[in-house]
């Protein structure tokens, strides 16, 4: 009876050892749901969702307390992921956060630019060069097109232009049928 | 006689070689301008290195090879440079690339040629074969040096040739075999191959035959030709290793891993050339086939206009569009402007008769034709599918990337389903999502690294700040202690309502009053400080006057 209980005892205390090193050992930090979401955005860090950056966004999302269908950028697409990923319905992009867009960069007119600083103080990626009173330019790798750069600027001399396809950037198009219209059969 | 395998699958179209296999190669008379694509590897464009104006001499680099993938660009033919412009590439997309625009002098004056010991060091081949701009002629164009850095046991030369209607290295094999021989052994002495294999299709006995004749000539101790049954794709790379070595390459791996490396033998003979005669690649053999009255091979400076080669075929009335590369790989050009590329191995022209534009597309109905013919042992039709539902991490887990376009599936399909372009949807929509997704990760480091920035500033800032205060604080209580210690008869303020905050608070404000009020003083002299003593003499005068007439006013009032 007494070597029952020991033993029972004893089991216990190895389990409760065991798990309690495995709960110190294998801690997760932070939340890995938010960093599966954050994976998903795009990362233009452009605050079109209304939270100052992707992962606050994804923070907000994870916690429940925002809709997936508030950034722009990710498109249909981001929010089809994130649907899949968080087991929610489907909802088209919502107006109010904006519409999708074409992938764009920002380009400073180095003539009007009176190198103020103001864009590169609102660059969330750093990708804009310059110091006070010297001409900016925008570091085109590594732009994300957000356009936070474009209310500061008091001269608007930044513009966004749309990335034109290249060799290395172009796809090969989702097979379709051409539609010939019957009569031009016909008379062929 | 060496072992031959099989591969899986494989189809056999009608082969039509006999069309253009008969004619000897051509020499096509230069055009009256050449447009030389700076961009002529898969992996990437050359450095320009001439502008418009510049005269050029035939085999000069107009464009350097850039990084570990550049190779360069030549002049094909001594001449002027008009111009660099962007021009339509000969490339399913259509689009525009930097082009040297070439007006040939006729005169044909080459560059110093200087040959290259070809039993040298390995490194310097390797170099020569770069700046000789040498890429796969087999049609992927994949920088030849690259592929040579491998050590292998076994070099492959591929002249099966299995696509239909093709007979450019056919022609090359029966009439410059020497030269194929003499890059070969180049090839495999750089790569340190025990053994060289020439593979070359049944159908083209007399190739296979002057490949032996040439090696009876030199030493045929490691060289062996061996004829694999007619069979498309025969001439995959993977494929001819396999029929030839029995070496099933994984999906995922490539030959090198397993000690075989394959070359094309029109590499294999600009290999020679560059190294035994000093001459970049600066011109290529060409079928003219299909819908042509006289077709043909021709030997053709790269960079030569599509319109102004067709006619040494004489194409038929009938044509309505050419394909560069054969029926089942090839791509219709977007327009005959283009130039020739290193990579043009043929322009079959096709006509609604001779090439009847495809049926319309039926449902697949699963029923597995497709992965009996895929000779890479994909399952085609599932892939279909993910390509098509937009599924691609599935179609990526089915082994998409290994699938060489062969386009066998679409070729037995009954139908009649274009897989292929799937699969390519499919490849470049997961390539794109990949640059995507590397520069979201790019753009998520730089925004922490920001983010990170402003903090510590902030932090450093503060802790500044802190320090200043401390400082303040010590020097006021050092202050206070000295005045305690020194006037303490001086009568104690005590305020009624004040409490001690309130008392720092004042005796800090007081003192900084202080030290502004000493700055002041020091920071700003009077203009009348640094003066002769002249205008000294004259400012006390005014003085003096001036104190005259007050008192003189407050006498009067």
């Amino acid at each position: 009876m007494l070597s029952a209980i020991l033993v029972m005892a004893l089991g216990a205390v190895v389990l409760g050892a065991a798990l309690g090193f495995a709960a110190v050992k294998f801690k997760v930090e932070g939340d890995p749901l938010v960093e599966k979401i954050d994976a998903i955005l795009p990362q233009t860090q452009c605050g079109q969702c209304g939270y100052p950056g992707c992962k606050p966004y994804a923070e907000a999302v994870a916690k429940g307390e925002a809709e997936i269908n508030c950034c722009p950028p990710g498109g249909e697409e981001g929010i089809r992921k994130l649907a899949d990923l968080l087991g929610r319905e489907f909802k088209p992009l919502s107006g109010e956060h904006g519409i999708e867009k074409p992938k764009s960069v920002a380009f400073i007119d180095e003539q009007t630019c009176i190198g103020c600083t103001l864009c590169i103080q609102a660059c969330p990626v750093d990708a804009i060069v310059g110091a006070a009173k010297q001409m900016h330019t925008i570091l085109a790798a590594q732009c994300t097109g957000c356009e936070l750069c474009l209310p500061p600027c008091p001269v608007n001399c930044i513009s966004m232009v749309a990335l034109p396809e290249t060799l290395d950037t172009w796809k090969w198009k989702y097979p379709q049928i051409p539609l010939v219209p019957i009569k031009a059969v016909a008379h062929a | 006689m060496l072992e031959l395998f099989r591969f899986p699958g494989g189809v056999k179209p009608a082969s039509h070689k006999q069309e253009s296999a008969g004619s000897p190669i051509a020499p096509a008379p230069l055009p009256g301008r050449l447009v030389v694509p700076f961009r002529q590897s898969a992996t990437g464009a050359a450095a320009i290195q001439v502008q418009a104006g510049d005269k050029v001499l035939k085999g000069q680099t107009i464009g350097a090879a850039e990084g570990a993938f550049g190779t360069a660009v030549h002049a094909p033919a001594s001449g002027t440079v008009v111009a660099i412009e962007a021009r339509t590439l000969p490339h399913p997309s259509g689009l525009a690339a930097p082009c040297a625009i070439i007006e040939p002098d006729g005169e044909e004056r080459w560059i110093d040629r200087v040959p290259l010991d070809p039993l040298g060091d390995p490194e310097s081949l390797r170099a020569r074969i770069r700046d000789a701009g040498i890429v796969g002629l087999g049609g992927a164009a994949f920088p030849s040096h690259v592929k040579a850095k491998a050590a292998i046991d076994t070099l492959i030369v591929n002249g099966a040739e299995c696509e239909p209607w093709i007979t450019c290295d056919d022609r090359l094999m029966r009439e410059r075999a020497e030269e194929i021989v003499a890059g070969a052994r180049i090839l495999g002495r750089l790569m340190g191959a025990k053994r060289i294999v020439f593979g070359v299709e049944d159908n083209k006995p007399e190739a296979a035959q002057a490949l032996r004749a040439a090696m009876n000539e030199c030493d045929g101790t490691s060289c062996q030709v061996a004829a694999v049954p007619t069979l498309y794709p025969a001439g995959g790379e993977k494929q001819l290793i396999r029929v030839l070595t029995g070496i099933a390459i994984p999906y995922g791996k490539l030959g090198p891993d397993f000690g075989v490396q394959c070359f094309n033998v029109g590499t294999a003979y600009a290999v020679a050339r560059a190294v035994l005669h000093g001459e970049p690649l600066v011109s290529r053999i060409v079928t003219l086939a299909g819908n042509y009255a006289t077709p043909g091979n021709f030997e053709v400076a790269i960079g030569t206009p599509i319109d102004a080669l067709l006619p040494l075929g004489q194409p038929r009335a009938d044509t309505d569009r050419v394909v560069m590369g054969g029926p089942m790989m090839g791509f219709p050009l977007p327009d005959l402007t283009v130039p020739l590329v290193k990579a043009s191995n043929c322009l079959l022209a096709m006509s609604p008769a001779l090439f009847p534009p495809p049926p319309p597309e039926m449902p697949c109905i699963r029923c597995g034709a497709c992965t009996r013919a895929c000779p890479v042992v994909l399952q085609p039709h599932e892939l279909y599918w993910f390509a098509r539902s937009k599924n691609f991490g599935k179609a990526q887990e089915y082994h998409l990337f290994d699938c060489i376009e062969c386009g066998c599936c679409a070729y037995v399909c009954p139908s009649r389903i274009p897989l292929v372009d799937y699969y390519r949807f499919a490849k470049s929509e997961i390539r794109a999502r990949e640059r995507d997704k590397a520069a979201a990760d790019r753009a998520r480091e730089r925004h922490e690294f920001r983010q990170f920035r402003e903090e510590r500033e902030k932090a450093e800032k503060a802790a500044k700040l802190a320090a200043k205060a401390a400082e303040t604080k010590a020097k006021l209580a050092q202050e206070e202690a000295a005045k305690a210690s020194a006037g303490e008869a001086a009568p104690e303020k005590v305020s009624a309502g004040g409490t001690a905050p309130t008392d720092d608070k004042l005796a800090l404000i007081a003192a900084a009053q202080a030290r502004a009020a000493e700055r002041k003083a020091t920071a700003a002299p009077r203009n009348t400080d640094a003066l002769t003593p002249d205008q000294q003499a004259q400012i006390a005068e005014a003085e003096a006057r001036r104190a005259h007439a007050e008192a003189a006013t407050k006498d009067d009032a």
